[in-house]
């Protein structure tokens, strides 16, 4: 495996084990993929609320970060600078909460592909690449903007007819 | 009218709120949530996979329809499992013209694609295509998938239109682009080698526009423009900055610095002024990340600068105002404060060293040893540890020492001591600072640190520093001596601790003259009084005695037994240790000799010494050919002797043996159970069964054979009876073992029980008359070294028994370090072990009943009343007045008849927190009724779901 990437890969993860999202910077096979889903799982639900944020891990250092019933965690090199990491993860956290308004577990499970798009704006090829909230809000909200227009007149439709059953 | 109310509510569905995916979707989201099981959770993905490749395979399938079909491949594969087949319709949809579909081709293809795929190639021509979009969002897009897909094949096919996009007008695109040419270069250096200036001047341009507008804040121009447009765009990219597009193109120049530290040393100045920049809060506010000025882009910096400082002083001369500016500002109570001062850290420890900066980086880190965080703390003295010098040394060891004894980690205690001494012997400044320092390492992990490191210590006050100056030696050595009686007044000493001050007051107690023999020796017989079952104390507390006295003697001086002394000898004469046993016995003996042996026995101050050691026992030459003369047999050497089927006895040249039994030096038959069929002559037969225990034959090993196989039974009965005495005697040793002196003592304390066991034993061995000699004898011989070994392991694994052997031999002593290392470190595996047990161990049990309690009845959507709608019409644009949360509250209650008190708190606390956040009490209604409409609920186990992630 090559390491060239700040973060090789960030994972959600919710409490009971249950993958939320996954992202891979580095070159990983869909079975080695499940192998270390299964793995850090194993590690890091495991840990009580008190222990550290930064799991060793075959070589690599796991930075978690429990948000609710929800696991964030990314993987990086050994040497790299963990703490900085760790407000990588709560960047990203803040810039979903302010994209989804108050944001919530269920929002990322059903909308995993909208948190893909975000977690693309801010991070790439592991890598961060934006750390400006505003500006990664600013892209996010012209990407959305292109499917707002049919989305606007089917909610218009809805409530016509919501109205209309009343 | 149920129709229609049916069509709005899958219209609304369709589009309304954030889920905007089919029911069907929603449905399999909800079943993989509720799923128990891994297992149940595969089933539902694989008919999932079913059902995706028959509907996707249909002719004449929406776009629309394929777009949440690509997304829910997405959904199977981020479960793991393998969606493959759906790859090209993903890649497909990249083809699309709707934009809103192409990102969706994008992101699966991004998901999905290694860069090394065959579908890859499908994708190149779009991406050509639409990197020359008219539309942002689209070049974007794009990029995105460039970082991922293109690989080195196909980086000439999309490099020019990624460099002619560092000219793009929207700070996004340039960024991607960016970010796209740094993983060029990293897949593949040389295709972009020709590129690698346009990084670099990114940072000057940047550098210079902002000394141009100093005071605007919009001074971190996006230089690659200038480069492209120079003067021609000039002022409108004035209005243009982006500290985005800088902080990207710090990723590439961190890699090509890292690669080529040379070619970029003229950056040095512009780096330095743009941290600056940064660190005085002149980038936008947006950029500020909790009160902390562009966080991410100073690390970055930091990075850089540490590389381009590191050995070279001039660079280095640059960033100390700067390096120390962060240190004085930075926010120390954030983790993002302390990620910065981190870095900052590191930065000034690898460029060329500034004592302003590095008292001022101590100071700082030092600030955390006061902070309840267990990892900043280990942080800090990881630092620490890696910045002592000479200078501040004293500092630092205090405060590790300091923390040392406020911790109980064991693990890490014993670290910190290690690093203690470690630190103290390289930098000592004085004798005595190292003295003391050791005195507090060893009195507050003393039992915890290498066993290595007591053997260190003493070695370091027998020798000195290493100088050839006697006069510091001796100070140092009267400074351990003063130090360490002082500190045997205090109560419980560390075992290891006490047998460094036993050894110490031993060789040195008396050395300076400041203290009489008799005070020592009273001090240290108060040392074993105190410690009754430490036997290692105990046997260096007595050696200790026997040298100072030893010492005494052979000064010529009058010696007197003190009465406890004399008490606590006669007490170790008895004592259950042989160790003890034996020097309390040479101790006594020692006495009775005249000063001029003893002086010979212990010389004064002798411990660094080599003592030559005469094998061949040349010595003792002319005893034996006394004992010739007077008709002894002489010495048959092992090689012949093992060749004799018959050889009487032994006769040796031990002088206590007598000519009636020797003292067998054959090697001890191998444990080998004694088939009972060896016991062949009745006549033995009753002698036998009345003492021996069945289980007999599991001890073989200590049986001695007979090597007289000739006798008839009648003689080696008669024989066994003089061997019986033979075989009672434990023999430790093996056959080289006899050279060792000291294997007497041990050697003539028989186990009576035992030695009536092995007399018959011996009988039966005896009487076995099958056996093949030269055969057992070579099993014996390996038998033997395995005895050996374990005898020598259980010889050195005290290390007082070492000194014991050779007592006044530095040499011998130090040879015995690595077996008494081997030993101390024995324990640490097996407190790894736990440790390691721990992070195998398998996740966690089955997880609990699940996250998305859906009510079994697919509650609000066959109800009789809509909720969605009532709520709708309360977060409609007609409610733009807030309602209460306790009306809130009391709807629910009408429309959720039954509500838990526990699920009423887990809504209320989802209120209170939209209360508190205020104007997202409408989001959080928002999507609450979303949540009811598709069906879950908060009610139930896991109200969790809706928490907010933040709140």
């Amino acid at each position: 495996m090559q390491a060239w990437n700040k973060i090789h890969f960030v994972l959600l993860l919710s409490r009971q084990g249950k993958v939320r999202l996954t992202k891979w910077y580095s070159p990983y096979a869909q079975k080695e993929r499940s192998k270390v889903i299964r793995e850090l799982s194993g590690v890091i639900l495991a840990r009580g609320p008190k222990l550290c944020n930064f799991v060793e891990w075959r070589g690599f250092k796991v930075v978690y970060r429990r948000y609710a019933s929800l696991y964030f965690c990314m993987c990086i090199d050994a040497e790299d600078n963990e703490l900085e990491v760790l407000e990588i993860i709560h960047h990203f956290v803040e810039i979903l909460d302010r994209y989804f308004g108050s944001v919530c577990e269920l929002d990322l499970i059903f909308n995993f592909h909208k948190a893909y798009y975000i977690l693309d704006e801010i991070l790439i090829a592991g890598e961060l690449q934006e750390s400006s909230k505003k500006a990664v809000a600013r892209i996010i909200a012209a990407q959305d903007s292109l499917v707002d227009t049919a989305k606007e007149q089917a909610s218009s439709l809805s409530n016509m007819i919501a109205q209309a059953t009343k | 009218m149920e129709q229609l109310k049916t069509i709005g509510r899958e219209l609304a569905m369709g589009s309304q709120g954030g889920w905007g995916q089919s029911k069907e979707f929603l449905d399999l989201v909800k079943s993989i949530g509720e799923a128990r099981s891994k297992v149940e959770e595969d089933r539902i993905i694989l008919r999932e996979i079913e059902t995706l490749k028959r509907r996707i395979a249909e002719p004449d399938v929406t776009r629309r329809k394929m777009k949440e079909y690509i997304i829910r491949l997405v959904y199977v594969e981020m479960l793991g499992h393998d969606a493959s087949f759906g790859y090209i319709h993903a890649v497909k949809m990249t083809h699309d013209d709707n934009v809103s579909h192409k990102r969706t081709g994008y992101l699966a293809v991004t998901l999905f694609l290694n860069e090394d795929h065959d579908l890859i190639i499908l994708i190149v021509n779009t991406i050509q295509k639409d990197l020359r979009s008219d539309n942002y969002l689209v070049v974007c897009a794009a990029l995105t998938a460039v970082c991922k897909l293109i690989n080195e094949e196909t980086i000439p096919a999309v490099l020019p239109q990624v460099v002619e996009l560092l000219g793009h007008s929207k700070e996004a695109v340039r960024k991607k682009a960016i970010m796209a040419l740094h993983r060029f270069y990293q897949r593949a250096p040389a295709s972009v080698a020709h590129l690698l200036s346009h990084f670099r001047k990114i940072i000057l341009t940047a550098d210079e526009i902002a000394l141009n507008a100093f005071k605007d804040c919009r001074f971190l121009l996006d230089g690659i423009q200038a480069i492209k447009f120079s003067a021609l765009s000039y002022d409108k990219r004035l209005s243009d900055n982006d500290p985005g597009v800088m902080g990207a193109a710090l990723c590439p120049l961190f890699d090509l610095i890292t690669a080529d530290v040379n070619s970029y040393k003229d950056l040095v100045i512009s780096f330095v002024s743009i941290l600056k920049q940064v660190a005085e809060r002149r980038l936008p506010k947006a950029y500020d990340y909790h009160q902390t000025p562009a966080p991410f882009i100073q690390v970055k910096l930091l990075k850089i600068l540490a590389l381009l400082g590191s050995g070279d002083k001039q660079a280095s001369g640059h960033m100390y105002t700067v390096l120390g500016e962060i240190i004085r500002k930075v926010e120390m109570s954030s983790n993002i404060g302390n990620a910065v001062l981190y870095e900052c850290i590191c930065c000034v420890s690898s460029i060329h060293p500034n004592t302003k900066l590095l008292d001022a980086a101590i100071e700082t880190t030092s600030k955390f040893l006061k902070d309840p965080d267990d990892t900043l703390k280990r942080k800090t003295f990881e630092l620490l540890y890696k910045m002592t010098k000479s200078t501040n040394v004293e500092v630092i060891v205090d405060r590790m020492i300091d923390y040392m004894i406020s911790i109980n980690d064991n693990h890490y205690k014993t670290e910190i001591a290690s690093r203690c001494v470690e630190l103290a012997e390289q930098f000592a400044p004085s004798n005595q600072w190292f003295i003391q320092t050791m005195n507090k390492v060893f009195e507050h992990a003393g039992d915890l640190v290498n066993v290595k490191v007591a053997h260190n210590l003493m070695r370091l006050i027998a020798e000195g520093f290493g100088e050839d100056d006697e006069g510091a030696d001796s100070q140092l050595r009267s400074s351990a001596v003063s130090s360490y009686l002082g500190i045997l007044g205090e109560p419980k000493l560390p075992s290891m601790f006490l047998q460094v001050i036993c050894w110490v007051l031993g060789e040195y107690g008396t050395a300076d003259g400041n203290y009489s023999a008799s005070y020592i020796i009273g001090k240290l017989c108060d040392v074993v009084e105190a410690h009754p079952n430490d036997i290692t104390v105990k046997a260096y507390a007595i050696t200790g005695i026997m040298k100072i006295y030893a010492f005494e003697v052979a000064a010529g001086r009058k010696v007197e037994m003190l009465s406890e002394c004399q008490s606590l000898i006669e007490e170790l004469q008895a004592s259950h240790s042989t160790d003890l046993q034996q020097r309390a016995y040479e101790l006594k003996a020692l006495l009775g000799l005249d000063s001029h042996a003893v002086q010979h026995v212990m010389p004064l101050d002798a411990s660094c010494e080599d003592i030559e050691v005469d094998k061949n026992l040349s010595f003792l030459n002319k005893f034996v050919q006394q004992a010739i003369e007077k008709g002894s047999q002489p010495y048959i050497p092992e090689s012949e002797r093992s060749g004799f089927s018959e050889v009487g006895n032994f006769k040796t040249l031990n002088e206590h043996e007598n000519a009636g039994h020797g003292l067998r030096f054959e090697a001890y038959e191998l444990p080998k159970p004694v088939p009972p069929v060896n016991i062949s002559p009745a006549p033995h037969a009753p002698q036998i069964t009345h003492t021996i225990p069945v289980s007999e034959p599991s001890h073989p090993r200590e049986i001695n054979q007979n090597p007289n196989p000739s006798s008839s039974a009648d003689t080696s009965s008669a024989n066994s009876e003089i061997k019986l005495q033979l075989g009672g005697v434990p023999m430790k040793w093996g056959k080289p073992a006899y050279s060792s002196s000291s294997s007497s003592s041990s050697g003539t304390i028989s186990n009576t029980a035992n030695g009536v066991a092995h007399r018959d034993a011996a009988a039966i061995t005896a009487a076995s008359q099958t056996r093949d000699f030269t055969y057992n004898h070579r099993r014996q011989q390996v038998e033997v070294s395995a005895e050996k070994q374990r005898l020598a392991a259980s010889l050195f694994g005290k290390s007082s028994k070492s000194e014991k052997k050779v007592p006044s031999t530095n040499k011998a002593s130090k040879a015995s370090f690595p077996n008494t290392e081997k030993l101390a470190a024995k324990p640490l595996p097996a407190a790894e072990a736990p440790k390691e047990k721990l992070s195998n161990s398998s996740p966690q049990p089955p997880p609990p009943p699940d996250l998305l309690d859906f009510s079994e009845s697919s509650p609000s959507i066959p109800a009789p009343e809509d909720p969605f709608k009532q709520l709708e019409e309360l977060v409609g644009p007609s409610a733009a007045v807030v309602p209460e949360a306790h009306d809130i509250m009391g709807l629910y209650g009408l429309n959720f008849s039954p509500v838990t008190p526990a699920n009423r708190n887990s809504e209320e606390a989802n209120i209170v927190v939209a209360n508190k956040k205020g104007p997202n009490l409408r989001d959080a209604l928002e999507k609450d009724s979303v949540a009811r409409q598709v069906g879950v609920t908060p009610t139930g186990n896991n109200p969790n779901l809706f928490r907010d992630l933040l709140g």
